[in-house]
């Protein structure tokens, strides 16, 4: 064989070149595989096989009774119905946002969207701190709101802050490549057959972009599910009113009731694995849709 | 796209289509500032606002206060663990990023798509129900809690569970960067060295690796910034003992409850730079591969 290889595949036909089944020359498929194996599994699958395992040593009616106690209820409505709330404003925001950064110009665009990703790399409990003491009630902003009697920290309304603030990249992040690899011509051709702008962006481009913008907000509403950090400060964690799932199970874990966290922890468990289920779905559905 | 319609020796039939053609193809000025000055101003009050409420609240009782907030005993046990934990952590995550991210790009197996989602199953978790999985199987009243009391091994309330807890949560992080980046370089240039006679572990060095720096080194920094600033999965196994198993982000905590303010800040101050310095590298590396991308 030849060195130069590149040319040599762009000049002969491939079929010369390629053997009806082509063999791998590269080495070390057994030791990577190998070892990704062993620690995924030793870190990730048995730990988890330990905890659905635990779960199921106790009886279902006890089983139920965790999970279905009317504080563990009410945390449930917080987390899903907060969740739910600021992945909604991600995803308008997050549009609007990722649209600004692809289209148009204006000064520190390049910092304004590194900025963008601070939430994935500002640890929790920072965010957490610092969200607090911007809303309370002697906060550079919750003084603005508690004027109007508005109280934003240690409510309901602190907890859709916090988990805004941490879902924010993933709809700006998930939206913004596709929508810089959507050709212009399917715009120019819509103005060209006579739609005006609005018409092109709901009926163009929107579509185009559906994907994209459902899994972003699937992402950030599963991520949103399972905070802890930076939720904990600003909710001030009042029984029935803003308790989130995730602390109930601390609160349980450290009472040492470990039967009533890991029936609260599978529910949660469950909760992940379905929103993966659904984020992969998305995933696949995009790339059929686009891939003719 | 609308400079090519307006040339100076346009006819005014031509300027109107023109102003025709730009009202259907872009947003009128007023359009495009007000939707600038809305996405500036959200996420000003989003992002900028609680990085300036850290800085201010770490720095405004002067450098004296902030240099002995961060170095009392209590703080530099924390910062020293924190450190401890990213050493064992992130080369342990190297390896196991580097090696599936091997496995996956250059080769073709069954299940491939079953072992990316299980990569990725991490970031689904919640920490706090990763830290509980873990005092399951290794607390007191877990599965193994009684055959490693009468050994006298500590995992739960130790470093080992903090680490464990660690690894777990920031285990996709470079592989995530390694596979997409790998899986579109292919394998001709490693099948070219291997061929002309070069070993697999030569290759990967010479070959591979230059191919992958970038990407790898994004994924190790970020790797870092979240070992360092994991809280959820710690908080539960880490029993928060004072300058000992008290890591960074639960120092931080354990001070806010205190109401010590200021040292609270003080220490964020510090996550709050290495949060910064990651975000300044991931977008010179993404700067560096649209530039290089572009030359080629």
């Amino acid at each position: 064989m030849s060195g130069d290889h590149n040319s040599m595949t762009t000049l002969a036909p491939s079929s010369v070149l390629r053997s009806p089944r082509p063999r791998n020359v590269i080495p070390g498929f057994n030791i990577t595989m190998g070892f990704s194996l062993l620690y995924i599994s030793f870190l990730f699958l048995i730990p988890v096989g330990g905890l659905l395992l635990f779960t199921m040593t106790q009886s279902w009616e006890q089983f139920w009774r965790a999970i279905s106690h009317p504080q563990v209820v009410a945390s449930y409505k917080l987390s899903f119905g907060a969740s739910l709330i600021g992945a909604t404003i991600n995803l308008v925001f997050g549009l609007l946002v990722s649209w600004v950064l692809v289209r148009y110009q204006f000064p520190f665009k390049r910092f304004v969207d590194a900025l963008i990703d601070l939430p994935f790399a500002l640890p929790t409990a920072v965010a957490g701190i610092a969200l607090v003491t911007l809303y309370a009630s002697t906060g550079w902003v919750g003084q603005y709101f508690d004027v109007y009697g508005i109280r934003i920290a240690y409510t309901q309304i602190g907890v859709v802050i916090a988990l805004t603030y941490i879902g924010l990249p993933f709809v700006v992040r998930t939206v913004q490549p596709v929508l810089e690899d959507l050709e212009s011509e399917l715009e120019e051709a819509s103005a060209a057959l006579g739609a005006n702008r609005l018409t092109t962006i709901r009926r163009v481009i929107l579509p185009a972009l559906m994907p994209a913008l459902l899994t972003g907000y699937a992402l950030a509403f599963a991520r949103a599910l399972g905070e802890y950090g930076s939720v904990v400060f600003i909710s001030g964690n009042l029984p029935y009113l803003t308790e989130i799932t995730p602390l109930l199970i601390v609160a349980k874990a450290e009472q040492y009731d470990y039967h009533g966290a890991a029936a609260i922890g599978t529910v949660m468990l469950l909760a992940a694995f379905v929103m993966l289920l659904v984020i992969n779905g998305l995933q696949w559905w995009s790339t059929r849709r686009f891939s003719h | 796209m609308t400079e090519l319609h307006t040339s100076a020796q346009a006819t005014p039939v031509q300027l109107d289509r023109a102003a025709q053609w730009q009202r259907a193809t872009e947003e009128p000025q007023w359009v495009r500032r007000t939707l600038i000055g809305i996405a500036l101003a959200f996420l000003a009050a989003f992002l900028i606002l609680p990085l300036l409420v850290v800085l201010v609240g770490a720095f405004e009782q002067g450098l004296g206060v902030w240099y002995a907030a961060v170095t009392e005993p209590d703080a530099r046990a924390a910062i020293r663990l924190t450190l401890l934990v990213v050493v064992i952590v992130v080369p342990i995550n190297v390896i196991f990023g580097v090696t599936v991210a091997w496995a996956v790009a250059k080769f073709e197996f069954r299940g491939k798509p079953l072992l990316i989602s299980l990569i990725d199953m991490p970031f689904a978790i919640s920490p706090v129900v990763v830290g509980l999985i873990f005092v399951i199987l290794f607390g007191s009243q877990g599965w193994l809690g009684n055959w490693l009391s009468a050994h006298d091994l500590r995992i739960i309330f130790a470093v080992p569970g903090i680490v464990i807890v660690i690894a777990f949560g920031t285990m996709p992080f470079i592989a995530r960067e390694l596979i997409p980046l790998m899986q579109q370089q292919g394998k001709q240039e490693e099948e070219a060295s291997l061929t002309l006679g070069a070993s697999g572990l030569k290759t990967f060095w010479y070959v591979t690796l230059p191919n992958i720096k970038w990407g790898l080194i994004y994924g190790i920094i970020l790797c870092n910034a979240r070992a360092m600033g994991e809280f959820g999965a710690v908080a539960i196994v880490s029993g928060r003992i004072r300058g000992e198993t008290n890591t960074m982000p639960l120092h931080i905590e354990v001070l806010y409850n205190e109401y010590m303010f200021t040292a609270a800040f003080a220490v964020s101050s510090i996550l709050t730079g290495l949060a910064l310095v990651t975000i300044a590298i991931k977008s010179t590396v993404e700067w560096w591969e649209q530039r290089t991308g572009a030359t080629e």
